[in-house]
């Protein structure tokens, strides 16, 4: 083969790849993207049953209850529309309470949320964008005058 | 005083930075390329003198600096005062740019193999890079204000940052994110004085080695700190942020070895240069994603839109101009000698496109969320059932290309293949066989990943065979140490998600659990005070047959900021780790979580093992260079 024609198959081969990559991550992302939800979404039952995805808002002040195996709790969280359960086993991180946001991982079931994960925001003073505006900016504001 | 210091030195080392972007478009010869040099160590020298002047402020705790005030405390132990220098927004945007600029000096200071022309052409692609990130600093991010009137006491630091790991993970890191802006240059240079060709890539070689290595570190560094800190029991998230020094390692790895064949073949040119470029591009693009404070994370800290701008239109502006460079000049740049498809080359190029797809699907994943709520304000998130399901098939295939790549010979592979390869592949099957009949429900991915890791720990020292060892080159030892340490960590990775075992409980003192082969007895719970924090310790009393040790896992509690942790108690075996989380205390007990995580250390190991085998090659190239020299001088 001639270094010219080698070299063309190599830029071919390149743009293959990438186009491979593209088409790859559209086929990886179409039903494996966990998608974000507000309580008040699900609550109007925009989420399907059974599907990954994240729940975020606020825990509802007074709401965490301890199941009687002592490590799986149950909580609400809203955002001030709606409110949706949610039901946890394991140890909870280290900034979550009751008042302050947080971000659950896992799927509905009936009406509970089962979360297989909890996230919550990592330093005192930081709000996750994605818990949406009114209600960050609401808990930034309490902090900011507390 | 030492503020102001600090602040002028910047000031200085900026207008240093335009005087040697404007020398390349000056006159050329000798006195030209000495000025380039002076001018680029100055540079370094300065930030190093601000970089300073910021860890004497921290260390002495001045609080009239606002960035001190606001991220310092006096009662911190001086480690996390030191390290706390970059433990904020603006001091680690000054880090770094201080490693910018001393990787710019140290390519003025070292860098002999290439022309001068094309030195002073370099030189001003690096000055342009330090131009526009010294400006983000000056105009938006400076670590230098003043507070008036001074706060009596500092607000602290994110006791999640508290850790000896702030001191090792995040320069270590930068090193090899911004290390990687010499390639860029260097390939900017080449490209501008139309020089794209073996040398070149020889002289790249070293800088794209050191920064590879230092990336390895520190991402393997972070991903154990993550693991012992958060206590999660996970050591890699898909998190954006780790994504973001990930993509890096990627680019990196990939021009690594395609530096190679341009520098023993030189072929694969205008790739290679496409690659240096692109290497650089994604460390802009994590340190946007990571400072711009678009993610969650522990990494991004407070936030102000503006900034986030700012680091988008660095990027557009100097990602543009080299793809508006390398478009220009593809086409002057030169053919390499023409290979057989079974060959080195071939495999390189194979193993180019491989980590190339990667790249791109993890760059799509990383991405995609950010661009959607852009975009439509759709909020979703891409995490581990995307990233494991697409990128891991990949790296799999990747890695059992291993078996063989580096069996080829450059040019054309006329030996026989099989009797060397089939050895491994049968191992693999052997594994893959012993793994179903064992380990019945594990997942695939882990099942395979075990058996290809395990066939690449001797399929990885074949490269050996049949040379002498003594007069085998440091690179080629290098590259085998390398390959066994992807191996050695394939196996950690597979062994963790395939055999973990979890205990979650409530126990009493005086309680016994057991978590695989362990027995974990809780003997008591005590409170224990550190220098700026308290802490209930849970005494855990573990044993399996053997003797009894003791873990002492904690939940403490910082004073300032006023916030909870959990230390997690690590029990290190020769075949894995208990790994164990104390939670809250209920009316009948305390929270217990422990992990039993088989072989997990391997994962940190092989990383390790990779690095190292990255500085064998390394040492092995620079000796070279300078017997090579001395032999030129005689």
């Amino acid at each position: 083969m001639k270094p010219k024609h080698q070299r063309l198959l190599l830029a071919l081969m390149a743009i293959a790849a990438v186009l491979a990559a593209v088409l790859l991550a559209m086929w990886g992302l179409k039903d494996r993207a966990a998608y974000f939800f507000t309580p008040q979404e699900i609550a109007i039952g925009k989420a399907e049953q059974g599907r990954a995805i994240r729940l975020g808002g606020m825990v509802e002040k007074g709401s965490i209850r301890q199941l009687s195996d002592g490590v799986t709790i149950e909580f609400v969280v809203t955002d001030g529309e709606g409110r949706i359960t949610v039901r946890y086993r394991g140890i909870t991180p280290d900034l979550f309470k009751e008042g302050s946001g947080v971000v659950a991982e896992g799927r509905m079931q009936d009406k509970t949320f089962i979360a297989n994960a909890i996230l919550a925001k990592h330093d005192e003073r930081y709000m996750p964008p994605q818990l949406g505006n009114q209600a960050a900016e609401h808990a930034v504001q309490k902090t900011l005058t507390k | 005083m030492i503020a102001e210091i600090g602040l002028s030195a910047l000031w200085l080392a900026s207008s240093l930075a335009l005087l040697q972007l404007l020398l390349a478009l000056g006159v050329g010869g000798q006195p030209t390329a000495k000025a380039a040099r002076g001018l680029a160590l100055a540079q370094g020298v300065l930030t190093f003198l601000s970089f300073a002047a910021l860890i004497i402020l921290f260390l002495r705790t001045d609080l009239s600096v606002e960035l001190v005030a606001a991220n310092s405390h006096s009662a911190k132990p001086w480690l996390y005062k030191f390290a706390g220098a970059w433990g904020n927004h603006e001091g680690s945007m000054l880090l770094w740019v201080t490693v910018l600029s001393l990787s710019g000096g140290a390519l003025a200071l070292f860098e002999r193999r290439v022309g001068e022309k094309m030195l002073v052409a370099s030189l001003a692609a690096q000055a342009a890079l330090g131009l526009g990130f010294y400006a983000f600093l000056l105009f938006s991010s400076n670590p230098f204000a003043r507070l008036n009137p001074a706060p009596l006491e500092g607000r602290g630091l994110n006791p999640l940052l508290q850790d000896p790991g702030l001191a090792f993970h995040p320069p270590t890191l930068y090193l090899g994110y911004v290390g990687l802006s010499v390639a860029f240059s260097l390939a900017v240079g080449a490209m501008l004085t139309r020089q794209v060709d073996a040398p070149l890539a020889r002289a790249m070689r070293p800088w794209v080695l050191g920064s590879w290595i230092f990336l390895t570190l520190g991402i393997t560094a972070g991903s154990y700190w993550a693991y012992y800190e958060l206590g999660w029991g996970g050591w890699w998230f898909w998190d954006p942020v780790e994504n973001a020094s990930l993509m890096p390692w990627l680019a990196a790895t990939a021009l690594l070895h395609s530096v190679n064949v341009l520098a023993a073949r030189g072929g694969l040119r205008s790739w290679t240069m496409m690659l240096a470029v692109v290497a650089f591009s994604m460390s802009m693009v994590g340190t946007f994603l990571v400072r711009s404070g678009i993610l969650t994370s522990v990494h991004s800290f407070a936030v102000d839109p503006q900034r986030g701008t700012f680091i988008l239109a660095l990027l557009a502006i100097y990602v543009g101009a080299a793809l508006a460079l390398f478009a220009s000049r593809a086409a002057t740049i030169k053919e390499g000698a023409p290979f057989e498809p079974v060959s080195r080359e071939g495999a390189l190029v194979v193993n180019n496109l491989l980590l190339s797809v990667i790249l791109g699907v993890v760059f799509v994943g990383t991405l995609y969320p950010i661009v959607a709520e852009a975009l439509s304000g759709e909020k979703l998130s891409v995490g581990p059932p995307y990233f494991n399901a697409v990128a891991g098939p990949l790296a799999l295939i990747l890695v059992a290309l291993l078996f063989i790549g580096p069996l080829l010979r450059w040019r054309r592979h006329g030996r026989p293949l099989a009797k060397w390869v089939m050895p491994s592949v049968l191992i693999a099957i052997g594994v893959l066989i012993a793994s179903f009949v064992l380990a019945p429900s594990i997942s695939l991915l882990s099942r395979l990943g075990l058996a290809l890791g395990v066939a690449l720990l001797p399929a990885s020292i074949l490269p050996l065979f049949g040379r002498s060892l003594k007069r085998t080159p440091l690179a080629v030892w290098g590259m085998v140490v390398a390959h066994l340490g992807v191996g050695v960590a394939l196996i950690g990775m597979a062994s963790d998600s395939a055999f973990t075992k979890e205990k979650l409980a409530v126990a009493k003192p005086g309680d016994k659990l057991t978590v695989g082969p362990w027995l974990v007895e809780l003997s008591g719970v005590a409170p224990v005070a550190g220098p700026n924090w308290t802490a209930v310790e849970a005494h855990l009393r573990v044993s399996r047959g053997g003797g009894t040790e003791t873990l002492r896992p904690q939940a403490r509690v910082f004073t300032s900021p006023m916030t909870e942790t959990t230390e997690s108690a690590i029990l290190t075996a020769w075949n894995g780790q208990l790994y164990a989380v104390v939670g809250r205390q209920l009316d009948d007990g305390w929270q217990l979580r422990l992990w039993w995580k088989p072989f997990v250390t391997l994962i940190w190991l092989g990383g390790a093992l990779i690095a190292l085998g990255g500085l064998i090659a390394l040492l092995g190239r620079l000796w070279r260079e300078r017997t090579r020299q001395a032999e030129a001088d005689e």
